[in-house]
């Protein structure tokens, strides 16, 4: 009886876990987004406090010179590439379409395909600590020192595998976002009553689009000179490295952007919600993220001007780069903008939004001063340009990324995260921070040089590198009250309802979570802000309920095509074409299916709850 | 079974499936422009270290690359007209023309390898220089891509000659997918082979 019983249970979890590795809906898609990216983000930052441990103290022999490469590598890589955007896709997945009052994402297929591609990335790069060796060449991998001669071990394998893998899958969800909003949108959406979230969201696709392909480009350079003996960074052989770094910067640029546009969106989001006002100048504000995007193609070199690339090229550089503030110095006004005259709710939400701005200013205006080239000859891999990119990338991103776990949590699990541990969870994080990153920019202009894994006593070094620690061991603290507060309210949180904020778009107009089919009856939009003026408006014309709402049904073929490129890196990187021909058979068995299946769909009649 | 395929190619077609299907077809092959463009530039920088092996004006060979563009020039005609025979639901003119653009790939393909066998004999190798590297990676990559067209073709033949709404619309996306990859030969027989020979 027990083990029966023990059986039907193993079925059940069994059951469900088919269901998981099956569904094409985006917002389990988004919810897997989400629990991996949070997983690896609390590996990244294992590293980074590994690497702040190593640096507590002058002559530290915690790690070794070469454990602390990997550290800063793997920490980059894993933040960057498995971390933030996939924590940034993973909203985006969450609540985009029901931003927009559509039933799913274009390409449904294709979006859990992205999503098993990143996973299959991730584990690639990350099993390397255990397979000889994690990559050691930095999260930019710079050429000679990631070719065969110069690092013969497979670190620099994992990474190329790796992040061409997950680069690809990232490259599908930019198109199918693309196709996404420009064709899915319920009626009245017009482009210009779509929220902010949502232009981010399109504006930062076209980003990888456009930003990926060379990326490609390039990890297939670097994989054919380390594989096949080609010679595009081999010097010798008239190759050339700064290949590399061009088209690196190409994608690399860009994607600062695709980790901060989004960040911009949520924060849109979150401070017109909770200054209960219409998000001011938001024509401005649309124009602004499309002028960022449009610059961010041409601006790459200002991470090359210790290159040598002469006068002229950097200059124009200089200019390009230096015109990126005036769009973001327009959003920050308009979000101030927004704020003043509000009734302003201090949420958990809010007041990492407004953390955000002094924050991310900080980050700004420091990248004003690396976009100048003299002065860059100066900062160039210094620790200042360290504080900078984590004033961005934690100030900004990371701080909104919070913003959005709060904001959103409650649609996406149906239930409210504690406001008290949320306060808890602000102030060591803000503080943790700051204290962790400040310091960084003297002891950068000090003479400090990233990347190195000590320092001498007596430099006058010492008692901010301390300091720092001390301040990762607070953002830390915070960090982990973010995880009990997740663990808390998904056991005891207090249920939620549909709109908990008083919302203003329209993911807020269905349950929490959302029903499989997002919408009984589609909404129609008047205007911007749909879902408050909804509320407000005394016009009750609805929609009559769907009684037969079609939906794709799932399929484990994406799960199999992201194994199969996973089993023929595995193949490539040691060095067998069996292994290799096997896992590409796989994928290609994959998208033959894919082009060919015919899915029949399955209908949902939408239950009363749901209708309401 | 087929009138389940019927009805879920009725319903993909009301849901407006078909059209984002062709919209990101659009929007991939613009990010295939942008993978191109890399490969390219880079061919670009790097052409002019041969290292005493033979640079493009002595190695390629304009008669018989051009008999090569010409083959595809005309599997794109001959795509066009698989297309068309869908509109008119000329089911055998379907096959035949299909069938026809991928033996034209496949010729492509050959005179491509026979282009290859020769660069080679004469001292180009994937190895020795980067003009090599950077050659055949470009070359390639394109004629990978013609192999997956011709994959797709075929797949085609056999799985989609049935005239369904589903069918009209996998063949368009094939023949979308088989102009792009004709276009950007037009622009490495442009670019590589005739400025190469001029210059």
């Amino acid at each position: 009886m027990a083990m029966a019983l023990g059986r039907a249970a193993t079925a059940a979890v069994r059951l469900r876990a088919w269901s998981w590795l099956t569904t094409v809906d985006h917002k389990r898609i988004g919810i897997l987004y989400l629990v991996t990216s949070a997983f690896l983000f609390l590996v990244g930052g294992f590293e980074a406090f590994l690497i702040r441990l190593q640096l507590i103290r002058p002559d530290n022999h915690l790690v070794s010179s070469a454990m602390y490469s990997q550290l800063f590598t793997m920490h980059g890589t894993t933040m960057i590439f498995l971390a933030v955007m996939p924590i940034l896709v993973g909203f985006m997945n969450a609540v985009m379409p029901l931003m927009i009052g559509a039933r799913d994402v274009a390409f449904p297929r294709l979006n859990a395909l992205s999503y098993w591609m990143y996973l299959a990335g991730a584990l690639l790069l990350n099993s390397s600590w255990f397979l000889g060796g994690a990559p050691n060449a930095g999260w930019f991998n710079y050429a000679p020192i990631s070719t065969g001669a110069y690092n013969p071990g497979p670190g620099i394998d994992f990474y190329d595998l790796g992040v061409q893998i997950a680069g690809i899958g990232t490259l599908m969800t930019g198109i199918n976002f693309l196709v996404t909003i420009l064709a899915m949108r319920t009626e009245g959406m017009s482009l210009m009553r779509m929220p902010l979230f949502v232009w981010t969201t399109l504006i930062t696709s076209l980003l990888i689009i456009f930003a990926f392909p060379p990326l490609t480009a390039n990890l297939f350079f670097l994989m054919f000179d380390r594989l096949a003996g080609t010679a595009f960074f081999n010097v010798p052989h008239g190759g050339d490295v700064v290949l590399w770094e061009q088209l690196f910067w190409t994608f690399g640029h860009p994607e600062v952007y695709i980790l901060v546009l989004p960040a911009f969106g949520i924060i849109s989001e979150v401070v017109a919600t909770f200054s209960r006002k219409p998000l001011f100048g938001y024509a401005s504000m649309v124009w602004a993220v499309e002028v960022i995007a449009f610059l961010s193609f041409i601006v790459w070199s200002h991470h090359m001007f210790p290159v040598g690339l002469g006068p002229t090229v950097n200059t124009m550089f200089v200019l390009t780069s230096m015109a990126i503030a005036v769009p973001t110095g327009i959003k920050i006004f308009n979000w101030i903008a927004t704020m003043w005259g509000g009734r302003i709710q201090l949420t958990t939400a809010m007041l990492f939004a407004m953390s955000f701005i002094p924050t991310f200013v900080v980050g700004g205006t420091s990248g004003v001063m690396t976009a100048l080239a003299p002065a860059d000859m100066q900062f160039h891999d210094s620790y200042f340009v360290v504080a900078h990119l984590h004033y961005v990338l934690i100030g900004g991103t990371l701080m909104a990324v919070f913003a959005a776990a709060y904001y959103w949590f409650p649609k996406i699990t149906g239930r409210l995260m504690s406001e008290r541990l949320g306060r808890w969870n602000f102030w060591l994080v803000t503080v943790g921070f700051n204290v962790a990153f400040l310091p960084q920019h003297f002891i950068g202009l000090w003479g400090m040089p990233r990347r190195v894994y000590t320092y001498g006593p007596g430099l006058g070094l010492s008692f901010w590198n301390a300091l720092s620690t001390v301040g990762v061991f607070i953002l830390t603290l915070g960090i982990l009250v973010m995880v009990m507060n997740v663990v808390h309210a998904l056991r005891r949180g207090e249920a939620a309802g549909p709109d908990p904020w008083d919302g203003r778009t329209l993911e807020w107009s269905t349950a929490s979570p959302a029903p499989p089919y997002n919408f009984a009856r589609l909404p129609r939009v008047r205007g911007r802000d749909a879902f408050w003026e909804q509320k407000r408006s005394t016009e009750r014309e609805l929609w009559p309920v769907d009684r037969h709402i079609h939906l794709p049904s799932p399929t484990p073929v994406p799960a199999l095509m992201a194994l199969g490129l996973l089993v023929a890196a595995y193949g490539a990187i040691f060095r067998s074409i069996p292994v290799v021909a096997a896992g590409l058979g796989l994928t290609v068995y994959g998208i033959h299916r894919s082009m060919f299946d015919v899915d029949p769909g399955v209908i949902v009649t939408p239950t009363e709850e749901g209708a309401a | 079974m087929s009138d389940a395929r019927e009805a879920a190619g009725a319903l993909a077609f009301a849901d407006g499936a078909h059209e984002r299907a062709r919209f990101g077809m659009w929007i991939f092959l613009s990010a295939e422009c942008a993978f191109f463009a890399c490969l390219i530039g880079a061919y670009l920088a790097l052409h002019g270290r041969t290292l005493g092996v033979p640079g493009p004006g002595a190695l390629f060979d304009i008669p018989v690359t051009l008999a090569a563009t010409l083959v595809l020039l005309v599997s794109s005609l001959t795509m066009v007209l698989a297309v068309d025979a869908i509109e008119r639901e000329a089911v055998d003119a379907l096959k035949g023309w299909l069938a026809t653009t991928a033996a034209l790939g496949v010729t492509f393909l050959g005179f491509e390898a026979y282009d290859f066998a020769d660069y080679w004999a004469r001292g180009v190798t994937l190895q020795g220089t980067v003009f090599g590297s950077s050659v055949y990676t470009l070359l390639g990559f394109h004629g990978l891509h013609v192999a997956f067209g011709i994959f797709w073709i075929l797949s085609l033949l056999r799985a989609c000659a049935a005239l369904t709404a589903e069918g009209a619309v996998k063949t368009y996306l094939a023949s979308l997918y088989w102009h792009f990859v004709d276009v950007v030969w037009i622009v490495i027989f442009s670019v590589v082979y005739l400025v190469g020979k001029a210059t």
